[in-house]
């Protein structure tokens, strides 16, 4: 299947309530626009804006584009900037080259990323509007038990010009 | 994978908490904890891996000779460090220096002190154990400002070893450097730009 260039193509499967997926033989030269959850696993060229929406890049997807999203799951190829109102996951074996604003990053080992990182936080709610606390913007750094240190400054020295 | 305390890394993080809100480049390759380590201290983060990026230029033969390879080395410098004028607040470059032979790492050097802005910081580690034939690399991750996780990336010969006097040279652009030498014969370099 393969859209006319610069013309929207909106809901590929009304069968998937909820998900529409690009299949493997697929190619999207153009705009997509989505109003449900999509999975590419072709090749998409141009724009992608599904802002309430999550994207997910299968493994056999190679996507260059720019992407509006609520969340992107990358697992296959994306060359592009990429905006998500919630959260960005960068799965093992995901290309992604690019810049990124997101709220939430999630990148996994095994993953290539190159490109900027830009965290936009979301506005913290008043105390009194919360009955908890606000979750992080971020998720936690990677945790890893702490060994005991063999590598210590042993010496130090400085140069100033 | 291992963890190693680091007075670099702890020297590094006190330009971060000072200042939020800056420009960094890590050329470790992206990974999860220090992407949250510095974007939680409210900083931009350019990642990149300047390894990978070496090893799919220079990879394919002798790694050290394709370096003198003009064409390698201009798709090197285009793929891996293609950054305006002083655009970061500092870097991240840990051990790569190592692997650069000598014209391309005073190339090397001379775009990481460009792209660097005036009074930024750039961390980078070297071994000092002269008599290795190979040394162990690793991707390097920030666990806390104090603390750096070693994820092993096999062994490589490295294109020359450094002491505080060749340090001092390669860096001679720059306006301070600071050496941290390790019990565990690894150089850490602080220079100021």
């Amino acid at each position: 299947m393969s859209s006319v260039p610069n013309r929207p193509t909106e809901s590929f499967d009304a069968t998937r309530a909820g998900n529409a997926v690009l299949g493997k033989s697929v190619v999207v030269k153009g705009q997509v626009l989505s109003r449900e959850d999509l999975t590419i696993d072709g090749e998409v060229e141009g724009t992608i804006e599904m802002q309430e929406h999550r994207l997910t890049i299968g493994q056999n997807g190679k996507v260059r584009a720019s992407v509006k999203a609520r969340e992107v799951i990358v697992m296959g190829t994306l060359h592009g900037n990429v905006e998500t109102g919630d959260r960005i996951d960068i799965r093992k074996e995901a290309k992604l080259v690019g810049d990124i604003r997101t709220a939430r990053i999630v990148i996994e080992d095994g993953a290539y990323f190159k490109g900027n990182v830009d965290i936009v936080r979301a506005e913290v709610p008043k105390p009194a509007a919360v009955a908890s606390a606000p979750k992080p913007a971020n998720p936690p750094p990677a945790n890893s038990p702490v060994s005991a240190g063999p590598a210590m400054a042993a010496g130090v020295g400085e140069i100033k010009r | 994978m291992e963890t190693r305390s680091s007075s670099g890394l702890d020297q590094f993080c006190s330009l971060l908490v000072e200042r939020p809100g800056l420009t960094l480049l890590d050329l470790a390759g992206a990974n999860q904890s220090t992407m949250g380590f510095l974007t939680n201290l409210g900083h931009r983060v350019y990642s990149d891996d300047i390894l990978l990026q070496m090893d799919r230029c220079f990879g394919d033969g002798n790694f050290y000779e394709n370096q003198s390879d003009a064409q390698k080395v201009a798709q090197f410098l285009d793929s891996a460090l293609d950054y305006p004028a002083q655009h970061f607040d500092g870097a991240l470059v840990w051990d790569s220096l190592e692997f650069l032979t000598g014209p391309l790492l005073e190339t090397v050097v001379g775009r990481l002190s460009n792209m660097l802005r005036p009074g930024s910081y750039m961390l980078a580690l070297f071994h000092a154990e002269e008599r290795a034939e190979t040394i162990p690399t690793y991707s390097y991750r920030i666990q806390d400002r104090k603390t750096i996780t070693l994820a092993p990336r096999g062994r490589r010969r490295p294109a020359q070893f450094f002491n505080n006097r060749s340090l001092e040279k390669l860096f001679h652009d720059f306006e301070s450097v600071k050496f941290f030498l390790t019990r565990d014969h690894l150089r850490e370099v602080i220079v100021r730009r």
